[in-house]
């Protein structure tokens, strides 16, 4: 039997928590309504290895020190875009950031940033569920196609154009990053502004139209002042800084030559 | 969420602004250097390169007189847009007053700038 013995093997390689002598202080921000009027840091020391990450960290306190701590997780490998918070003031993916990275002086975690909190480092999201709904997320056909029409057939070429901010994971880490989302929270912010883009683009989607009244409006782009730390701080590489500046020279433009284009030639995007 | 759906004239103002932004950065160095550092220190230029019958000439010319009229009306728009921004990150709200203040000043300056363009070339 050759997996015991490897298991084995892994045993002896990976001391139990207990025989860990590295602990690492983690300040965590708490806010349990019940019992606080506003949010307030509490300090765990937590033992490590070097490849625990910020979640695993979390999930010690949360087994072995105070059950009551409350925070989002969900893949443990940047997929789900559950995990954000702000870990010393940035906001991360707590999966993705690594506790060997702050030793020996600890660090901070805090709920996002720009959200209201419900509960600890657990955040509420309905604003960006609602702006989420409200660009159709989904491919919108330019005419009825039956099935029997068969799949649509798109080129790598034609895929291109639009990839990049297909790989958004809605983890909210750029809202929390946008200084203008911060103060105004009406702005359409940069995520949902990558995803609107990233249907716009799509060489089977004609719904860019419907789409772009919301860029256009006094929520819409124009909000943006290019600070660009939201592309910075994405944790799938997405550009969303990019797809609102593109839509800044969109929608200028449609604004000057609404007039003149013919309806639905020039309202959304450049294909 | 429920969105205000308006449409905003925020265009006019940014095409203003990303004008200036790429006449300021593309020659506005090269305008601080000519008229700040070379001509007074009679570096490269001769000091009179600037002097008043030089600078009429130029004016009252129409390649000359456009130029200063773009110059001082584009950079003013973007000065007041960036300004007007600047204001809303640090705190203070930008209601009409700002607006009027920094978008006004570089209309009425774009205004005046015209006119004297004008009245030169005549």
């Amino acid at each position: 039997m050759v997996l015991p013995a490897r298991r084995q093997n892994r045993k002896e390689s990976r001391p139990a928590m207990s025989e860990i002598e590295k602990t690492i202080p983690i300040e965590v921000l708490r806010y349990r309504p019940e019992q606080d009027t506003e949010p307030v840091l509490q300090t765990f020391q937590v033992p490590f290895t070097d490849d625990m990450s910020v979640l695993q960290g979390l999930q010690y306190i949360k087994d072995y020190l105070d059950g009551s701590l409350s925070f989002r997780w969900s893949c443990r490998m940047a997929i789900c875009g559950s995990c954000g918070m702000m870990v010393n003031g940035i906001p991360s993916l707590s999966c993705k950031t690594f506790l060997s990275d702050y030793y020996p002086a600890g660090l901070r975690i805090e709920a996002l940033a720009h959200f209201p909190i419900e509960r600890d480092l657990v955040i509420v999201m309905d604003d960006f569920i609602e702006k989420l709904e409200s660009i159709k997320p989904y491919i919108i056909p330019k005419t009825p196609r039956a099935l029997s029409e068969g799949e649509y057939l798109q080129t790598p070429a034609e895929r291109d154009v639009y990839e990049q901010f297909s790989s958004c994971i809605n983890c909210m880490l750029c809202y929390a990053a946008c200084p203008q989302y911060g103060l105004n929270s009406k702005f359409v912010g940069p995520g949902i502004m990558a995803l609107l883009h990233r249907y716009n683009m799509d060489s089977r989607d004609g719904g860019a139209e419907q789409r772009m009244e919301l860029v256009h409006s006094e929520d819409g782009v124009f909000n943006c002042t290019a600070v660009g730390y939201c592309s910075e701080v994405c944790p799938k590489h997405v550009d969303p800084g990019n797809a609102v500046n593109i839509n800044k020279t969109e929608s200028a433009k449609d604004y000057f030559l609404r007039f003149v284009m013919p309806k639905g030639s020039n309202s959304g995007a450049a294909k | 969420m429920s969105a205000n759906l308006k449409r905003s004239n925020a265009p006019i103002f940014w095409l203003l602004f990303g004008a200036g932004g790429m006449l300021s950065a593309l020659l506005g160095p090269m305008l601080v250097f000519i008229t700040g550092i070379a001509i007074p220190l009679g570096l490269i230029l001769s000091p009179d390169a600037m002097s008043y019958a030089h600078m009429q000439a130029f004016a009252h010319h129409w390649l000359g007189a456009g130029f200063v009229w773009v110059i001082v009306s584009l950079f003013l728009w973007h000065a007041g847009h960036r300004i007007f921004h600047s204001l809303h990150d640090i705190g203070i709200h930008a209601g009409t007053t700002a607006k009027l203040i920094c978008y006004g000043i570089p209309l009425v300056a774009t205004i005046v700038a015209a006119r004297a363009a004008l009245v030169s070339l005549t």
